[in-house]
């Protein structure tokens, strides 16, 4: 049902909620092509203010910007059977998400400015979600020599990591900052050491031990991220930290901010709403990377989300086909999808009053566009007109196999939830309506 | 020779580094080059004021231009030389630095021209010979004659150092040509800027007197000379630069980035050039602006200069040591 994108459409009778500005309004908002040329307060009906507009009639539904979800892996090219560049874009237009930042750990990986510009080709093409690649730190994510990170970035590339796999050795690590600082770009962390992590598969603690598994400890993240802060604070360079998932971690970059170090971070949605109970009776599909913690770190999570401390939440979407999933709990590999699954359980810190909707949609929206440097997330006139509708009340239960990803291990299959994207507006096209 | 004349001359034994010279020091071995210079360029005969003095070249690195230079600038002084590169021999039977000096005192040399790789070694050596020691390159720490040489060839080609600003661009980090180029012009009252990625320009080397960029352009915004540093192909796969051809997009010397420096500014090079990693190759051979050539024709005047100071310096302090 997409409508044509010359003319003028009115998005009427909303609740307009942009984080950015605290704007919470009930009111409209009109399109004209790709961009925002007007929004505010009091069109709450189709009263002939836009004209000859086509009316979209929001029943009082949310009107906000589009999500932004930092942290996607594609797998296309190169594992299209798990996942492709239009099935990632469909699981995302699905929630609301209109941009999101894919993870460099592709074959061909993106240390290449020819793979930048593939995605970004291919990505265009589809129409769907935009796109926008991470570049590789190091040479094939090895972790040894540096990626061509400055002449990536004028090809495309919007920040720098080594997707699933940390920079282990510090002295790069520290370079890389400082390299990075440089060009001013950012660099995002997978915290791991894989010293510490390695041949784990669950966290380590009492469960681990009862179910004969063994675990990854806590202090394999929090190790670090007390060392990378001081490499950025050493170097100055820019640095993010992904899927935070410990107590401590949040400790050790809450005095960081403190200090002034230029560091910020994000956590997944799995993190704040399941603990290691999740992985009982060896649900594979619940194994993920890091590890689910104990409910004292997800409670902690939530308070770091409160105050701040936490910027972003981002889906971690991790796509895994059947035989990647259905094995031996230790044979099975790591990651969840949560494209579809982003906007439903951040929703859940809302009704669980955690936090207002502006501070649990801004995690989602201008927090993490701001963070990477994207001019999204945000209703400002001008804007392009990415923009998601939603009833953050409406009831569904998550099923794994009516997903829109290709790969359908979700953490969260059976679980209700309470909030779901209408409509997906991507530069003016509505892109996504959900099926009533 | 009156107490004022002596005053004004260099007056040491060694020269093991430009740091703490006086620019009356610098001026003195200049002054001296620039004579020797225009000798060397008419072919002339220059008096053989080593003549009967023994010049022994100790390399313990692999070196070419600097000892050619060296052997030339002391066989037309008229020294005898001996030329011993150690990197392939006693070293490898377990000598060490010290036992190579004291072997080498019982000889009786005049003149020990070193190279070594290591920061503080020709210091090490000269502490313990009899003889005048010239330090051509220590590790990443000092190499004066170069920055003599440097130094010659802006003298020339402007007048002055008052009031010059300086880009010393590339690897600064491992550069111990930058090193003695920034105490040099800074003595001279030159201003230096150093431009390099941060991996290979950390901000603490500010503290040498120059002040940092890492951007190129800015870095040579309406600069006098711009003088190019050698990156080492084992530094630019990933280690400190991710590649040849990104170090060349960000800091390689072009036309383009040469547009923000002064129209006459002078562009040098300490060489062996790699060519379209660090300058282009047009710009390299640039005749109205590159003095890239002359700086080597000035490497050997610069060294006469230096072989003559120290030696005649030998003389005084062997006199009055009684030896």
């Amino acid at each position: 049902m997409s409508k044509p994108t010359s003319g003028r459409i009115a998005y009427v009778n909303a609740r307009l909620l942009d984080p950015a500005t605290n704007l919470d309004v009930m009111g409209g908002l009109l399109t004209e092509g790709e961009v925002i040329t007007d929004f505010g307060e009091g069109y709450a009906k189709a009263d002939g203010q836009y004209g000859d507009a086509d009316i979209v009639d929001c029943q009082g539904a949310c009107l906000t910007p589009g999500l932004v979800d930092i942290r996607v892996q594609l797998r296309e090219p190169g594992e299209e059977h798990k996942g492709t560049l239009k099935s990632a874009g469909e699981a995302a237009t699905s929630s609301g998400v209109t941009s999101m930042v894919c993870l460099p750990n592709t074959q061909p990986v993106t240390d290449d400015m020819s793979v930048v510009e593939f995605v970004a080709r291919r990505a265009r093409l589809l129409g769907l979600t935009k796109v926008y690649p991470y570049g590789a730190i190091t040479k094939g994510l090895q972790g040894t020599d540096m990626a061509e990170m400055g002449m990536l970035s004028e090809s495309g590339a919007v920040a720098f990591t080594d997707g699933v796999r940390a920079v282990a050795s510090a002295k790069v690590m520290r370079k890389a900052l400082a390299y990075a600082k440089n060009h001013d770009l950012l660099l995002v962390q997978h915290p791991e050491e894989p010293s510490l992590a390695e041949g784990g598969h669950m966290n380590a603690g009492a469960l681990a031990a009862r179910m004969g598994l063994s675990g990854i400890p806590k202090v394999a993240e929090t190790i670090m991220v007390a060392r990378d802060v001081r490499l950025a604070e050493d170097t100055g360079g820019r640095l993010h930290f992904a899927h935070i998932s410990t107590a401590e971690s949040i400790d050790i970059i809450r005095r960081a901010k403190e200090r002034g170090v230029r560091v910020t971070c994000d956590t997944a949605p799995p993190y704040f709403s399941l603990n290691e109970l999740a992985v009982g009776e060896y649900r594979t599909f619940a194994k993920l990377s890091p590890p689910l913690r104990d409910e004292e770190d997800r409670r902690a999570i939530i308070e770091g989300l409160k105050d701040g401390t936490i910027d972003i939440i981002a889906s971690d979407h991790a796509p895994e086909d059947e035989d990647s999933k259905r094995l031996p709990f230790a044979q099975a590999a790591f990651g969840g999808v949560g494209l579809e699954t982003l906007l439903a359980i951040t929703l859940e810190l809302y009704h669980n009053k955690h936090m207002s909707l502006l501070d649990c949609l801004r995690t989602v929206t201008c927090n993490p566009a701001d963070i990477i440097g994207l001019s999204a997330g945000r209703l400002a006139v001008g804007a392009a007109a990415d923009l998601c509708i939603f009833d953050p009340d409406r009831g569904w239960k998550i099923d794994a196999d009516q997903l829109a990803s290709k790969s359908k291990n979700s953490p969260f299959d059976g679980r209700l939830a309470q909030g779901r994207c209408l409509r997906t507006v991507i530069d003016g096209r509505t892109v996504f309506t959900l099926e009533q | 020779m009156s107490t004022r004349d002596r005053e004004l001359r260099f007056t040491h034994r060694h020269l093991l580094g430009i740091e703490g010279l006086y620019p009356f020091e610098l001026t003195d071995i200049l002054d001296r080059a620039e004579a020797y210079a225009a000798l060397n360029r008419q072919r002339a005969a220059v008096p053989a004021k080593l003549e009967g003095r023994t010049v022994i070249n100790l390399f313990f690195e692999n070196s070419t231009r600097t000892r050619t230079s060296f052997e030339r600038a002391a066989k037309r002084l008229g020294a005898d030389v001996i030329n011993m590169t150690v990197a392939t021999s006693s070293i490898k039977k377990g000598e060490t630095l010290i036992d190579t000096a004291v072997t080498l005192n019982a000889m009786h040399p005049d003149v020990l021209v070193v190279r070594h790789g290591d920061s503080g070694a020709v210091e090490l050596l000269a502490q313990k010979v009899n003889c005048a020691v010239l330090n051509a390159g220590d590790g990443t720490h000092e190499h004066p004659t170069q920055a003599l040489l440097d130094a010659l060839t802006i003298r020339r080609r402007k007048g002055k150092f008052t009031g010059l600003t300086v880009a010393i661009c590339g690897d600064v980090l491992h550069s111990r040509v930058a090193r003695s180029n920034i105490h040099l012009l800074n003595a001279m009252g030159a201003r230096v800027r150093l431009v390099a990625p941060s991996t290979l320009l950390p901000s603490t080397l500010s503290v040498l007197g120059a002040e940092i960029f890492h951007d190129m352009r800015e870095g040579l915004k309406d600069v006098d000379v711009v003088m190019m540093l050698r990156l080492q192909k084992e530094r630019m796969e990933g280690a400190y630069v991710p590649s040849q051809r990104e170090y060349f997009h960000f800091y390689g010397l072009d036309y383009d980035k040469l547009s923000y420096a002064k129209d006459d500014a002078l562009i040098m090079h300490p060489g062996p050039m790699n060519r379209g990693v660090e300058i282009d190759s047009d710009v390299a051979d640039d005749i109205e602006r590159s003095a890239i050539q002359e700086q080597v024709e000035m490497g050997v005047a610069a060294r006469m200069a230096c072989l003559e100071v120290v030696t005649a310096n030998l003389d005084q302090w062997r006199k009055e040591n009684g030896l």
